[in-house]
């Protein structure tokens, strides 16, 4: 599928991810922002995020097993990993997106 | 914790909640010891060490309460897939498969991989929360299982928040107003590996399995149960193909009433020695005897006559198969194969060793209940192998849960040669109502059997010991020779037989040689007399010739002396 019409477009969507979040409580709040924070940094305009409220869609927590929230789950590119926390700890979510090793020291 | 309930003990303020709603496990024996079932709405702890029927328990409960009782249920695994739980309980004829495709059971599964997960921050464990009520909500589930729950430990790094949360969850689960079954593995020195237990303090149970002597028994213990009287010791549970059954002990009082009416043994000449012609009905009977002296001749005796009467018997056979049974009983005259057909006799057979002593009695509790006969055979109670006290224990909860159910036990059990009464009997034969103790005599190059009645509680018995024999025509009771040698059986008993009707006729001929020599003598004797009579008679005779001579010479001479003397006077005169 490498010769797919919308390689451009896919290379910008290059990691998809996911946060469940549990209502709009400080922490999930504060996991948003700083999430938000280090994708801007690290991986702009290569990244598809989308913000799961799992009270407003349950369903989605079995299917993508969520225990704890917030959870980022990193579904592209493989292989996926999860984070979980209010994502304050940087280094720890970098390196649940796998960025780790490429950042800067 | 703890402090609200001693075991065992209700305190007055909750006698009145001993009204407290239960949710039926449907769990064979579990419900008569818990007086119900877990408690409605709340958490219960399900602890034991891996291996211990855990899981199945739960899902048991979940599974009978779609069944049997219309409560949906929702299973939580965090160990097991749906899958592989589905193919585990199939073999117990559990279809989860259909009851999920009929939304009366949500199976969840929980994954959890550790080294999928970075942690950044503060979280708690709402999703999971969302989650299950989600799956409560999708079926309207009263009953929940979170199968295990401790594997949340191993996923997550920050035990505090994660005790936090459990303390959250479980408080949540009783607003929700589920029962809910929550397992754990056993822990050092605690109930479960992380103090899950701290959380959950309505109910306790504790599953357990012990090896011992290379036999497994599983044990079940309700270590709490706050709010309501429930047994508190240690009671064996079987798992096998018909699903869980706990042996209870409810049933072990001494309350049941007790039957006056006598059932006969099928052995005619044994009811006449009973001075009740019979058994009492739902009496414990023990048949000890060495090898090969007929013990399961007489229990199949017995067995074949409650049959013709039409009563239902159970038989449980730990050494002999079934078939093995029908024919060897055929040989002494006792057709048993006609009462399996007609449904009246029901075998069941199993080897000792099968399982331990408790599971086999957990498993002959659940036959019994299953089967509901007027009288059981267990044969032989030896082949148990345990220490004397369980086998004692056990049997007196076997003993008196027939005896509370109005069944007649014949108990048979195999004495040694060199101990006819052994640590085992005696410990079981106080709980026996009648003991009837079959033995051999060993006398001149034969083998001969006897049988006595140690007791029999409540009748007048005969104290007498009797011989009897094995034929094609079943049991045959002969009276024994008991006599200044000894009690004499067999050929023995024959002969002396022919000794004492020899004597006798012996002495019948002394009698009449000695009375004929009398008849001899008195004709002697008479002769003797005759004979001496006539010597007198003659000697009489005799004399009296001498007599009349003499008077007729008496007479002459007078005569003769009167005329001489008037010769002389004429002459003297001149």
């Amino acid at each position: 599928m490498t010769s797919d019409p919308g390689d451009a477009k896919r290379m910008t969507a290059q990691y998809r991810l996911r946060l469940f979040i549990s209502g709009s409580t400080p922490r999930s709040t504060r996991a948003i922002e700083n999430l938000r924070r280090i994708c801007e940094e690290h991986l702009e305009g290569c990244y598809d995020l989308e913000i799961i409220d799992v009270y407003e869609n349950p369903e989605a927590t079995r299917d993508l097993q969520v225990i704890a929230t917030p959870t980022l789950i990193k579904l592209l590119p493989e292989p996926s990993r999860r984070t979980i926390g209010d994502m304050s700890d940087r280094d720890r979510v970098l390196a649940g997106l796998s960025l780790l090793a490429n950042a800067p020291r | 914790m703890g402090k609200h309930t001693v075991p065992g003990i209700v305190e007055g303020h909750e006698v009145a909640a001993a009204q407290l709603s239960k949710a039926p496990t449907g769990i064979t024996g579990l419900d008569d010891l818990t007086l119900g079932g877990l408690p409605c709405g709340r958490p219960t702890l399900l602890c034991g060490s891996a291996g211990c029927g855990k899981t199945l328990f739960a899902l048991t409960f979940l599974v009978n309460g779609v069944v049997d009782f219309g409560e949906t249920g929702v299973f939580v695994s965090f160990e097991e897939r749906p899958e592989d739980l589905d193919a585990n309980v199939a073999s117990l004829g559990f279809q989860l498969a259909d009851l999920v495709a009929a939304e009366k059971l949500v199976i969840d599964h929980v994954h959890i991989e550790r080294s999928e997960i970075e942690e950044s921050g503060e979280y708690d464990l709402e999703g999971l929360f969302v989650r299950l009520n989600y799956a409560i909500d999708r079926v309207g589930a009263k009953r929940v299982v979170l199968d295990t729950i401790e594997a949340l430990f191993s996923g997550f790094t920050d035990s505090a928040v994660l005790r936090a949360e459990l303390r959250r969850l479980f408080v949540w689960l009783k607003e929700k107003g589920v029962t809910a079954i929550i397992t754990g593995e056993r822990g050092e020195g605690q109930l479960t590996r992380y103090g899950i237990e701290e959380y959950v303090s309505d109910c306790v149970i504790l599953l357990d399995n012990r090896v011992e002597d290379q036999v497994m028994t599983r044990r079940l213990r309700v270590v709490k149960y706050r709010g309501s009287a429930h047994g508190t010791n240690e009671y064996p549970f079987l798992i096998d193909q018909e699903g869980i059954s706990v042996l209870p002990i409810t049933s072990a009082g001494l309350e049941h009433c007790v039957s006056h009416e006598a059932v006969p043994t099928g052995v005619a000449g044994l009811n006449d020695m009973l001075g009740m012609k019979g058994y009492y009905r739902s009496s414990s009977v023990l048949i000890s005897g060495l090898a090969g002296t007929g013990k399961s001749t007489f229990s199949a005796s017995f067995v074949n006559a409650a049959c013709e009467r039409g009563e239902r018997c159970l038989f449980f056979a730990f050494e002999e198969s079934p078939d093995q049974v029908i024919r060897n009983m055929n040989s002494v005259g006792i057709q048993l194969k006609r009462h399996v057909d007609a449904g009246l006799l029901k075998f069941e057979a199993a080897r000792p060793s099968l399982y331990g002593f408790e599971m086999h009695l957990a498993r002959m509790n659940r036959d019994i209940e299953r089967f509901k006969p007027d009288a059981i055979v267990v044969d032989p109670i030896s082949a148990f192998r345990g220490p004397s006290s369980e086998i004692h224990a056990t049997l007196v909860r076997l003993a008196d849960i027939c005896k509370s159910r109005g069944i007649t036990a014949i108990f048979t059990t195999l004495s040694s040669p060199d101990d006819p009464a052994n640590e085992s009997q005696r410990s079981v034969s106080s709980l026996m109502d009648t003991w009837i103790s079959l033995a051999d005599v060993e006398a001149n190059g034969e083998r001969n059997r006897v049988l006595y009645l140690l007791k029999s509680r409540g009748m007048d018995h005969s104290k007498q010991l009797r011989e009897y024999q094995l034929s094609s025509q079943g049991i045959r009771l002969i009276d024994v020779y008991v006599g200044p040698e000894g009690v004499l059986t067999g050929t023995a008993r024959i002969a002396q037989e022919a000794r004492e009707h020899d004597a006798s006729i012996q002495r019948q001929q002394l009698t009449a040689r000695r009375h004929r020599e009398m008849v001899r003598k008195r004709e002697l004797v008479e002769a003797r007399i005759a004979e001496m009579r006539t010597e007198l008679e003659m000697e009489e005779s005799e004399f009296q010739t001498l007599v009349d001579e003499e008077d007729t010479r008496e007479t002459m001479r007078r005569s003769e002396r009167g005329a001489m003397g008037a010769i002389r006077g004429h002459h003297s005169d001149r």
